[in-house]
């Protein structure tokens, strides 16, 4: 086996030994002969005569020694090589379209690969959890836990080996790195002390963090995220057991995470963390729920059994120990971490997957189509190997050989069309989609990357193969010409495959349309306020605690930022909508509201100026003034919703409520806001005064409606705020749009490429429809120059050739519009406001399918038109 | 049957060249040949080339080594000698040809 192996990379010493053994063998002949007294003449005839055919003996020698297949499919391999090279023209065009469709296949599966296939890049990942509420309304905070809750968690369950969570509810740049020159933003995150070891994380320089690290905050320690540590400190290993000012306080830097780990591309796409402190459980015992959960089952726990137990041990669990007034009870959703992460994505990304299948499939279609046309005129070619006795098998191989090539060559292609894909996306940090830094080609895509290519060359290479090497000899080798055609069959053949391309391209532009009809409507939704022409930057003073020295210092903000050319109103927030979020409870004193009757209400603590800033909709009442601070009764705005379910057919204004524990008169009502995402329906929401001495804002965010575009503003707003404001880090002024943008960036991801291999879809069988009509007008030139002498017009003529093309594209648009039905509620829970047989989309696609088809049936006709009947009928 | 000489049965080849080799110790292809013809009685039709398929059949299978050497008339030849493993595979080739040709024998003898 190996000697026969090894015999085919020595064929050339081998083939000499074989020469020299033979003339040997040929010499001793001649030489006997002479010695039996023949001439000399006679002596080599002889010799030859009984020798045998030379050629036909080192063939079999050959064959004998080696694998025949093998010699043959080098031979197929250089002979292929010499068509391709020598038909430049076809091979481009075959290697490109191919390329476009492994290499959209190729990027699509390492997206795919990455987000659903491949484990999240942790320690035994399949053995971590989330643990969410069940029904959760209101945002992060009703599916997050209070630090008694988390503690007796940890304490009182069998399944998990530990449980661990982060603070939920960090904003970006909410610390200032201070020192050398100006204070630089970063984002610290607080993560349980045993988050790390939970996750199967271990630090790459340095160690983690200690449990007594996370008593107290009086030695703060800090771990730096690989990023981080490359970006601020190059890399510096000594930068392990320094410290550093963090907000003006040392820290020591205990270690280093591992570049794997990217806590913003599991847990919060978009989301960058530059530095991790461990969570100290007594600052935040009176805070509500802050945690949220993640936990290691322990070996041979299932999600079932941890489910199970959680809905015991759950609604015992008290919200604080030290005011059991406040009641306990809890639910938990048990949610495999990756189901977390990705599980909402999987259908999108299905959907996707189908979407490269199509091209591939048009790819092939068009391709057999093309090899068919080229195999027309290589007939005679064929008959002659025929002829020459070649068997139909080793015509077949060697048809296949050459789309093999082909396939491979554009798989070349496409790895890297794919290589680049996925280097762009992995440097899209705005996309809102998780582990995308991860994506890269890895050895599954490689091997995905052969596989098509495979795929594809057995698909598009065998009907052609078979059907050329089926060609009748004597017909072919007869000088017939063209004219008679070659034969129904093969003209139906290439009809039946361009309209099953036009109807792939039809279903993948159905597709398309509803995505991007629903993409639209997002877009169109009204947000309750209005992000273009507004732009935010967060400012950070340190006011001790002070209220009337926050108040005062607010208002200095606003005015100085209102006095800039160009802004027409600002106003401060602590929070904004689409990006932090936090809840709190919103109730009528004294009257009794059925369970689940209340829901979380999101909390913001503004300005005079913000809800006009941001571009909110007063509908009733007034807005917040700079003298409501009444310590004792606070003002509260609420958002439609809230006016309807607590004073359903009521004038709410100068009704008093209960807004986070404490007694507010409500002053105003605005209209709904998508605080959360574009789709969801809004929760409830409420404005409170954050010059009140009884509600503290965390941070402050100035906004600015401006005439300009806001980032002509950005250095002049900067320098204003330093001027108010010495400390002032060098934070981002960030348009509004960013955060509408942000958040629906993963369905303009999805449109854009689901919209990209739609066009490329459309292109590909206009090329297939221009390619079959153009061969068979110069398939018919003789004829239609007949035609033409014997009186039909240049119109008849051209009309002929159209009418053929509308009836193909008909064909094909009709069965892929009737496909697209039965399919198309397959993607229905991805639309948004738009049915899945959406009429208007159909309609667009078919027609713009039929106007496609007929303008790549139109150039073709006109060349038909354009035929002089002399030279058509001298031709032959 | 003067004029007509007998076809190669499959795989006789091979058999003949191991019995050659037994017999004349180390030879080169063209001894190979005109000794299987010499002792066929030039019965049997062989194009002396296809030896050449069959030594090297043979030597992937083990049955025979090949060397360089020098021929009686000073030219240079690849000898070819018969192995141990090639011994037994002819005594097992032999057996059964043996029993074939009596079977053989005894079957067309009855009929006629």
């Amino acid at each position: 086996m190996i000697k026969r192996l090894l015999s085919f990379f020595r064929k050339q010493q081998l083939d000499a030994d074989l020469d020299a053994e033979m003339s040997a063998h040929l010499e001793n002949a001649i030489a006997d002969n002479l010695r039996c007294g023949m001439s000399e003449e006679e002596a080599r005839r002889l010799a030859l005569v009984r020798f045998g055919g030379i050629t036909q003996a080192k063939e079999q020698q050959r064959a004998a020694r080696g694998f025949p297949w093998l010699d043959v499919l080098q031979q197929d391999l250089h002979f292929a090589f010499r068509t391709l090279v020598h038909d430049r023209g076809f091979t481009a065009i075959a290697v490109i379209i191919l390329g476009l469709g492994i290499g959209a296949n190729v990027a699509v599966f390492s997206v795919v690969n990455t987000l659903l296939l491949r484990p999240l890049p942790l320690g035994d990942p399949q053995q971590l959890v989330r643990i969410l509420t069940k029904n959760p309304r209101g945002g992060e905070s009703s599916m997050t836990f209070s630090t008694d809750a988390t503690q007796e968690l940890q304490r009182q369950n069998h399944s998990f080996e530990s449980v661990s969570g982060y603070f939920a509810f960090s904003g970006p740049d909410n610390l200032k790195l201070t020192g050398k020159g100006q204070p630089i933003p970063v984002t610290g995150l607080l993560v349980d002390k045993d988050f790390f070891s939970t996750l199967g994380v271990a630090p790459l320089l340095g160690r983690g963090f200690l449990p007594e690290e996370a008593v107290d905050s009086k030695r703060p320690a800090a771990l730096l995220s690989y990023a981080f540590w490359k970006r601020q400190y190059s890399g510096d290993r000594n930068i392990v057991g320094q410290t550093i000012d963090a907000n003006s306080t040392p820290v020591t830097v205990i270690g280093v995470l591992p570049p794997e780990f990217d806590f913003g591309s599991i847990f919060s796409p978009g989301y960058k963390v530059d530095m991790y402190w461990p969570f100290v459980y007594r600052d935040f015992h009176d805070d509500g729920n802050s945690l949220a959960l993640v936990a290691r089952l322990k070996p041979g726990v299932t999600i079932g059994q941890a489910q199970a137990e959680a809905d015991q041990l759950f609604p015992t669990l008290q919200f604080n120990e030290k005011h059991p007034e406040y009641g306990h009870g809890y639910t938990a959703n048990v949610l495999g971490l990756k189901d977390y992460v990705t599980g909402k994505l999987r259908r999108s990304l299905l959907v996707l997957w189908c979407a490269v299948g199509l091209i591939l499939l048009i790819v092939c279609v068009n391709l057999s189509n093309l090899l068919l046309a080229r195999g027309a005129a290589r007939t005679k070619e064929f008959a002659m190997r025929t002829a020459l006795g070649a068997t139909r098998g080793r015509l077949v191989g060697q048809l296949l050989t050459e789309s093999l090539m082909l396939s491979f060559a554009g798989a070349l292609l496409g790895l890297g069309i794919a290589f680049c894909v996925t280097l762009y996306l992995s440097h899209q940090g705005s996309i809102a989609l998780p582990l995308l830094s991860s994506i890269r080609i890895d050895a599954a895509a490689l091997a995905w990357t052969l596989l098509v290519a495979f795929a594809a060359a057995i698909m598009f290479g065998m009907i052609p193969a078979l059907r050329i090497s089926r060609g009748n000899l004597q017909e072919s080798l007869k000088d017939s010409g063209h004219g008679t055609s070659d034969g129904k069959r093969q003209q139906a053949l290439r009809s039946v495959l361009i309209v099953s391309e036009i109807a792939l391209a039809c279903v993948l532009l159905v597709s398309a349309g509803l995505l991007l009809r629903s993409f639209v409507r997002i877009l169109d939704v009204d947000l309750g306020f209005e992000p273009s022409r507004a732009a935010s930057i967060s400012v950070d003073y340190d006011d001790g605690g002070d209220a009337k020295k926050r108040s005062v210092f607010w208002q200095q903000v606003v005015s100085a930022a209102e006095a800039i050319p160009g802004v027409e109103t600002a106003g401060t927030t602590d929070n904004l909508p689409m990006s932090r979020n936090r809840s709190w409870g919103i109730s009528v004193r004294g009257r009794d509201f059925r369970p689940g009757e209340l829901e979380d209400t999101f909390v913001y603590m503004i300005s005079p100026g913000y809800l006009n800033a941001i571009g909110m909709h007063l509908v009733k009442g007034r807005d917040i003034q700079w003298d409501d601070t009444d310590p004792k009764v606070g003002v509260v705005i609420v958002n439609e919703t809230v006016a309807n379910r607590l004073w359903p057919g009521q004038d709410p204004i100068g009704k008093m409520a209960v807004a986070g524990g404490s007694d507010v008169r409500v002053i105003g009502v605005v209209a709904d806001v998508r605080e959360s995402s574009v789709e969801g329906r809004p929760g409830w929401q409420m404005y409170l005064s954050g010059g009140a001495p009884q509600f503290g804002p965390e941070g402050t965010q100035l906004v600015v409606r401006t005439k300009l575009l806001p980032a002509s503003l950005a250095s002049t707003v900067m320098s204003t705020l330093r001027q108010i404001n010495p400390g002032q880090p060098a934070y981002e002024f960030r348009p509004i749009q960013s955060l509408v943008d942000h958040a629906v960036s993963p369905r303009r991801f999805f449109v854009l490429l689901v919209g990209t291999f739609a066009g490329l879809g459309l292109i590909l069988a206009s090329l297939g429809i221009y390619g079959v009509i153009s061969y068979s007008v110069t398939q018919r030139t003789q004829e239609i120059g007949i035609r033409m002498a014997l009186g039909a017009t240049r119109g008849r003529v051209q009309l002929g050739v159209i009418a053929r093309t509308l009836l193909l594209a008909l064909a094909g648009i009709l069965t892929g519009a009737i496909a697209s039905l039965a399919i198309a509620h397959l993607i229905a829970s991805l639309l948004f406001g738009t049915a899945a047989n959406d009429p208007m989309t159909f309609a667009g696609t078919m027609s713009l399918l039929l106007l496609v088809a007929l303008l790549a049936g139109y150039i073709p006709a006109r060349r038909a038109s354009r035929i002089n009947p002399m030279i058509a009928l001298r031709n032959n | 049957m003067p004029g007509s000489k007998l076809d190669l049965l499959q795989g006789t080849l091979d058999v003949m060249v191991l019995r050659t080799l037994a017999t004349m110790g180390a030879m080169h292809g063209y001894g190979i040949a005109r000794r299987i013809e010499q002792v066929s009685g030039d019965e049997i039709l062989l194009n002396q080339g296809t030896i050449y398929a069959s030594l090297v059949r043979l030597q992937h299978r083990g049955w025979i080594a090949a060397a360089w050497g020098t021929s009686e008339n000073n030219r240079k030849a690849k000898y070819y000698t018969i192995t141990a493993s090639g011994k037994k595979q002819l005594a097992a080739d032999a057996a059964y040809w043996n029993r074939l040709t009596k079977v053989m024998g005894r079957m067309l003898g009855g009929e006629a």
